[in-house]
C-alpha cells in the first residue's frame, strides 16, 4: 500500500499548477469561486484556452485530439483544475457524445464531429429524459420515422424531450427516439444527431428554483433528420446510450471541487460571527464542519481507489454509483453549511448581482449572497444523472444481489 | 386537556382558508411578488376585514386579544397559503406595543383597523441571531433621543410604515442591559431604507438611522430595559413561524404524498417503492413531531414562567427547523426534476422552509439557549 503520488505523477501536477494559474482568465475564476453564474462565454472561453493547449478532452487517445492522459493523471487535473476555480469543461461534447462516436460512429461522423467538440465549434445537448421518462428512461416516446424524400432519406422527429442542460445554447443535440414499438422498451430506440437549427425544433425555458435558465423543453414537430446522422445501427441506441451513462459518471465525486468548497465554508466561517465570535470555534457549527471533512477524506481515498483499479478497458462499475451518491451528498451538505453560516444573510435574493448585472450585492455581503441559491440548485445533484434512488437500486443488483 | 381548535379557531381557519383559495392563488402570489411593492394592499385589506388584524391587538385597544392558539390556527393557514404580506413582522410589531400599550394604544387601534404595518429591526450586521448585540446608539437629547446606525435584513422593512427599532443607551456591545425600544414613523428624517426580495418571496431591508430624532414618548418600556422585552416578543414571534412552518410541512407532505400516487414510472406510480414508501412515513412523522412542538410552544408563550418558556420555544425551533429541513429537501428529491422547477408549488414551500431559521434563530442557535437554560441538568 503506498497512498501518495510517485514523482512522475507530482512532476505531472506541478505542469498543470503552472499551467492553469497562467492561462485561466481571472474574471472567470472570480465567478466560479465566488459562485455567480456563467454565461456561454465564460464556458466556450476556457474550452478554447485549453484546446490550445491541446487538454481539452483528457480521457481522448492523442490521435484523437485528446490529452491521452491515465485515469490517476485525470484526477489530478480534475483536482487541480477546480482546487484553482476552473470551470467544468461541459460533459455533453466531451465526456458524453464524443466517446460515443468513437466507439460506434461512421468515419464521418468521427471526422466531422470529433474536432469541432475539440474546438467547441458544436455546443453539445443531451437530449434523453422526457416528461414521461425520466428514471425510467428506456420508456421514452419522441418517434423517428424512416421516410423517403427525393433529395434522400431522412427520420422524421415528432416529441418532446425536457430537462435539456443549457440546451438554448446549443449548436447539435444528441437524442434517443423510438423507431420500433413492437419489442421490449429498451429495443426500438436510436440515437441521432440532430442539428438545434433543424425547422420544426422549440426551445423553452424552464425556470428552476433559484430563478435560473439553466434547463429547457424541446420540441419537436415533423423535424426532418437525414439518415446519415443515425448513430451505429437503428434500434441499438440503448446500447449507446448506456455507453455513455458510464462516461457520464466519470468524476463523479467531484472530490477537487468539494474540498475548494470546504475551504470556502471555512473562510466564512471564519469571516461571519455570533456573539462576537467566529462561528467556526462555535463547537456545534465546527461538529458539522469535522464531520463533513471526515467524509470527503473517506471519498477521496475510496475516488482514488476506484480510480486506481481503472485500467481503462473494462466498464465502470457499479462502485460509480457509490461516488455519485457520496460526492452528491457531500456538495449538498457543502452548500447547507454555507447557507448556516451567513446566517440572516441567506434570505436576500440578488439575482441583479448572481448574473453579475451588479458589481456588489445590495446588501454589501458578496460573499453571502449566492449561496442560498446555489444550495438551492444543488438539490439538482442527486436527481440528475440518475437520481441517487436509482444508483442505490443499481448497488443493490449488481452488488447485494437481494 | 383538548388538542383540537376551538370551534370559533375552526371557523376562522375555514374562512381564511377559503379566502386564500380565491384572493391568494398560486398565480396571484406571483404577480404580488413581481410587483414593485412586492405585497398587496388589497390582500391587507382582505385578510383585515376577516379580522385578522384585531385578531392580535388588546381588546382595550379594539382588538380580539387573541391566544397563543389562536394565533396557532391562523399561522398554519397563511403558511400553507404561503403569504407573503407583513403580517408575521406586525403582529411582532404589536407585541412589542403591547408591554407599553396605553402609552402606544393609538398605533394598536391603528394595526387593529389594518391601517398600520409595522416591522421590527433589531438585527445588525454582525448580530446573527442574538438580539442583544446592538452597537445602534440612542443618545439623550433634551426631551428626545438621537439614533445612529445601521439595522440589516429587517423583513418588511420598506413595506412597513411604522419600525420598531433597538438601539443602545448605555452599556457595551452585546450587553443585556442598557438596551431601549423605540417606535417610530418609518419615513421620519434620517431614516433611509434599502428593499429587496428574499429567496423566499418576501421583502427585507437595510436600514439605516443618520441623526434620526425621536421623543420619549416613542420608548417602549423604560430606557436600558428593553432585553427582557424582546426575548419574550421573540418567542411569541419563533412560535408564530413554527406554526406557519407546520402548515407549510403539512400542505408539502400532502402535495409530494398525491405526486406519489400520480407519477408514473417503471409501469407504476412511484408511490409503489417501497423504497419511497419508507421516505414518505418518516416525513410524515417528521410533521407530526414538528405539529407537537407548535402546539406546545403556542401554549407556553404566555406563561409567566420564562424559563419554562424559553425551553420550550427553544425545543420548538430545535425540532420544527429540523423538520423544515428534511421536510423541504425530502419533498424535492421525491418530486424529481419537476421539484426542481419554480413553476412548482412545492419548490416555494422548500424555500420558505429553508428560510426556517434565518430571523428568529436556527437549530444551533436554539440548541445554544436551550442547553444553557440553568435548568437544563435536571429538566426532563
Ligand atoms: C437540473 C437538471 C438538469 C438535467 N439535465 C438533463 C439533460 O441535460 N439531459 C437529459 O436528458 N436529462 C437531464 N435531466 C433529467 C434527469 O436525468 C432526470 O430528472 C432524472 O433522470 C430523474 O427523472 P425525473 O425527474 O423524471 O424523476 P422521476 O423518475 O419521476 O423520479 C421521481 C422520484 O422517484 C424516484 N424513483 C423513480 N424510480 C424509482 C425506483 N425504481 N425506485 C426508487 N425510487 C425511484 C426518483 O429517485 C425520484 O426521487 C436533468 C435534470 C435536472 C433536475
Amino acid at each position: 500500500m503506498n497512498l501518495d503520488y510517485n514523482a512522475e505523477e507530482l512532476d505531472f501536477r506541478a505542469e498543470v499548477r503552472t499551467f492553469i494559474e497562467e492561462n485561466l482568465p481571472s474574471d472567470i475564476q472570480a465567478k466560479v469561486l465566488a459562485h455567480k453564474r456563467l454565461n456561454r462565454d465564460d464556458y466556450k472561453r476556457w474550452h478554447q484556452i485549453l484546446h490550445a493547449k491541446g487538454w481539452v478532452a483528457p480521457a481522448w487517445p492523442v490521435e484523437t485530439g485528446g490529452a491521452g492522459w491515465n485515469p490517476v493523471q485525470r484526477h489530478i487535473w480534475e483536482e487541480e483544475a477546480t482546487r484553482a476555480g476552473a470551470p467544468n469543461v461541459l460533459s455533453f461534447g466531451v465526456n458524453m457524445i464524443g466517446p460515443v462516436l468513437m466507439a460506434f460512429g461512421s468515419d464521418e461522423q468521427k471526422s466531422h464531429y470529433l474536432p469541432r467538440i475539440l474546438s467547441c465549434e458544436d455546443w453539445w445537448c443531451q437530449g434523453y429524459s422526457e416528461p414521461g421518462s425520466g428514471s425510467d428512461l428506456a420508456s421514452l416516446k419522441t418517434a423517428a420515422k424512416r421516410v423517403q424524400e427525393d433529395d434522400g432519406e431522412y427520420y422524421v422527429v415528432n416529441g418532446q424531450k425536457t430537462w435539456t442542460t443549457l440546451g438554448q445554447h446549443a449548436d447539435m443535440i444528441f437524442c434517443l427516439v423510438r423507431t420500433d414499438n413492437s419489442g421490449r422498451k429498451q429495443q426500438g430506440i436510436s440515437f441521432l444527431l440532430i442539428d438545434m437549427n433543424t425547422p420544426g425544433i422549440t426551445v423553452r425555458p424552464i425556470i428552476t428554483l433559484d430563478e435560473d435558465h439553466e434547463v429547457n423543453e424541446i420540441f419537436f414537430d415533423n423535424v426532418k433528420v437525414p439518415v446519415k446522422n443515425l448513430v451505429g445501427q437503428e434500434n441499438m441506441g440503448w446500447t449507446y446510450a448506456k455507453y455513455l451513462l458510464s462516461h457520464e459518471r466519470n468524476n463523479v465525486a467531484e472530490v477537487g471541487r468539494s474540498k475548494r468548497e470546504l475551504r470556502y465554508l471555512k473562510q466564512l466561517a471564519m469571516a461571519y460571527t455570533s456573539d462576537g465570535k467566529p462561528l467556526l470555534e462555535d463547537p456545534l457549527f465546527a461538529r458539522k464542519v469535522a464531520i463533513l471533512e471526515a467524509e470527503l477524506m473517506a471519498l477521496e481515498i475510496t475516488n482514488l481507489r476506484v480510480v486506481s483499479a481503472d485500467d481503462g478497458k473494462s466498464e465502470p462499475g457499479p462502485e460509480v454509483s457509490m461516488l455519485k451518491i457520496v460526492g452528491t451528498e457531500v456538495q449538498q451538505r457543502l452548500t447547507e453549511l454555507m447557507v448556516q453560516a451567513v446566517g440572516p444573510y441567506g434570505l436576500p435574493f440578488d439575482a441583479e448581482f448572481l448574473e453579475g448585472e451588479t458589481e456588489h450585492a445590495v446588501t454589501g455581503k458578496d460573499d453571502a449572497a449566492p449561496l442560498t441559491a446555489a444550495y438551492l440548485n444543488f438539490r439538482k445533484a442527486s436527481i440528475y444523472g440518475g437520481s441517487n434512488e436509482i444508483q442505490k437500486n443499481i448497488m443493490n443488483k449488481m452488488i447485494l444481489g437481494l | 386537556m383538548d388538542f383540537n381548535l376551538t370551534q370559533e379557531q375552526t371557523q376562522l381557519s375555514d374562512t381564511l382558508r377559503r379566502w386564500i383559495e380565491k384572493e391568494y392563488d398560486f398565480e396571484a402570489r406571483r404577480a404580488i411578488i413581481k410587483s414593485a411593492e412586492g405585497v398587496s394592499a388589497d390582500a391587507w385589506s382582505g385578510l383585515a376585514e376577516l379580522g385578522l388584524m384585531a385578531l392580535p391587538v388588546p381588546e382595550a385597544q379594539d382588538g380580539f386579544g387573541a391566544s397563543g392558539s389562536d394565533m396557532f390556527a391562523v399561522m398554519q393557514e397563511l403558511g400553507k397559503g404561503l403569504l407573503v404580506e407583513p403580517y408575521l413582522a406586525t403582529v411582532s410589531g404589536v407585541q412589542y406595543l403591547k408591554q407599553d400599550a396605553e402609552k402606544h394604544a393609538e398605533l394598536l387601534q391603528q394595526v387593529a383597523g389594518g391601517e398600520a404595518r409595522i416591522a421590527c429591526a433589531l438585527g445588525e450586521a454582525q448580530s446573527r441571531y442574538n438580539r442583544y448585540d446592538v452597537a445602534m446608539t440612542a443618545k439623550a437629547d433634551g426631551d428626545g433621543y438621537i439614533l445612529n446606525g445601521r439595522k440589516t435584513v429587517v423583513v418588511h422593512g420598506a413595506q412597513a410604515d411604522h419600525l420598531i427599532v433597538s438601539a443602545r443607551t448605555d452599556g457595551d456591545p452585546r450587553d443585556h442591559s442598557g438596551i431601549s425600544l423605540f417606535v417610530m414613523a418609518a419615513d421620519a428624517k434620517g431614516i433611509t431604507r434599502s428593499d429587496y426580495r428574499t429567496i423566499d418571496g418576501m421583502r427585507a431591508a437595510d436600514i439605516n438611522f443618520a441623526d434620526v430624532r425621536v421623543q420619549v414618548a416613542s420608548l417602549i418600556g423604560a430606557a436600558g430595559e428593553a432585553w427582557p422585552i424582546i426575548d419574550v416578543v421573540s418567542d411569541y414571534s419563533c412560535a408564530l413561524i413554527c406554526a406557519e412552518a407546520v402548515g407549510i410541512m403539512q400542505a408539502t407532505y400532502e402535495t409530494t404524498l398525491e405526486y406519489l400516487k400520480t407519477r408514473r414510472q417503471f409501469d407504476q406510480p412511484i408511490g409503489a417503492f417501497q423504497a419511497l414508501q419508507h421516505r414518505m412515513v418518516e416525513m410524515f412523522i417528521e410533521v407530526e413531531q414538528a405539529r407537537s412542538m407548535a402546539m406546545l410552544a403556542a401554549a407556553r408563550i404566555g406563561s409567566d414562567d420564562a424559563e419554562e418558556r424559553r425551553r420550550t420555544v427553544s425545543g420548538a425551533m430545535i425540532r420544527v427547523g429540523q423538520a423544515a429541513n428534511r421536510v423541504g429537501e425530502e419533498a424535492i428529491q421525491l418530486h424529481g426534476g419537476i421539484g426542481m422547477t419554480n413553476e412548482m408549488q412545492v419548490a416555494h414551500y422548500f424555500k420558505r422552509l429553508t428560510m426556517f431559521g434565518a430571523v428568529y434563530g436556527d437549530v444551533d442557535h436554539h440548541i445554544n439557549r436551550f442547553t444553557h437554560q440553568p435548568a437544563f441538568p435536571q429538566s426532563a
